[in-house]
């Protein structure tokens, strides 16, 4: 049987942190962003819960601090997606182009 | 005394979890990349019973394949005026992509050096009920302060998406 270390949970998280990173630079729709950001976000938990299995089991820090970290990127997706539907009611459009009115 | 994850599981999770990412970073259509993140979110969930953490694969699976996912649809279907809206040309980005190979390699460098340090996976795990003592006792202060996150999140998130008349 094949046996899998902490190091390939390492980088499978690491793979869906770069596909994340990729997507929320790259992509142009609001929602898709806040998509690629909870990508990132589950890959660090990933990452995290595998560590503490790994070296720590009884202390399981990892895993109260991933439900720490579920809350947080909850909480985000929660507000991140009410302030699309607050600029969609404003200007018709959740294209992160047309989001220019910063702009010098 | 050692335990060891099954290869196998492991390697189809992996897939299934990668494959979900790429085909919600190249499909066209913005509902099917919700449904891609669903899927994600499930083999992840996997991921977390191959490291006996019951409670949080649940938990996982609740939230984001749960909640997280169709509020997205929600989202998605109530910022649509017509239904081809949701097709949309693939976004590249040559920066995007240099930024990510760029943190992948760096990533890639530092597992390869220091991933084989544990190697070993301990064979006592603790279970769901020894987690919840843990947090009810050792982590009680940071539980209250996430509920009140979670309060602030959602009074904020009603205030933001009030009707305004103007």
């Amino acid at each position: 049987m094949i046996e899998v270390g902490p190091a390939a949970f390492m980088g499978l998280a690491a793979v869906l942190f770069t596909l994340g990173l990729y997507g929320a630079v790259a992509r142009k729709s609001a929602v898709m962003v806040l998509m690629s950001l909870e990508l990132m976000a589950v890959s660090v938990n990933l990452n995290v819960v595998a560590l503490s299995r790994f070296v720590t089991p009884t202390e399981m820090t990892g895993q109260v601090f991933a439900i720490f970290t579920m809350v947080v990127s909850a909480a985000e997706i929660g507000l991140g997606l009410a302030l699309v539907l607050a600029i969609y009611r404003q200007t018709r459009s959740i294209e992160l182009t047309t989001m220019d009115s910063l702009k010098g | 005394m050692t335990e060891t994850v099954n290869g196998v599981v492991f390697a189809i999770l992996a897939f299934a979890s990668i494959g979900g990412a790429i085909g919600m970073l190249t499909t066209r259509n913005v509902m099917h990349a919700a449904f891609w993140l669903l899927e994600v979110m499930v083999a992840i969930g996997g991921l977390f019973l191959l490291l006996s953490a019951e409670y949080l694969a649940v938990v996982h699976v609740l939230v984001y394949a749960g909640a997280v996912s169709v509020m997205m649809l929600f989202v998605i279907m109530l910022s649509l005026r017509r239904r081809e809206d949701a097709v949309r040309p693939v976004d590249v980005s040559i920066g995007g992509a240099v930024l990510a190979i760029l943190f992948g390699s760096i990533v890639y460098i530092a597992i390869a050096q220091y991933g084989d340090r544990v190697a070993e996976m301990p064979a006592e795990a603790p279970d769901t009920a020894a987690l919840g003592e843990l947090l009810f006792t050792r982590w009680a202060l940071p539980f209250e302060v996430a509920s009140l996150v979670l309060l602030v999140a959602v009074v904020g998130a009603v205030w933001w998406s009030r009707e305004v008349d103007r």
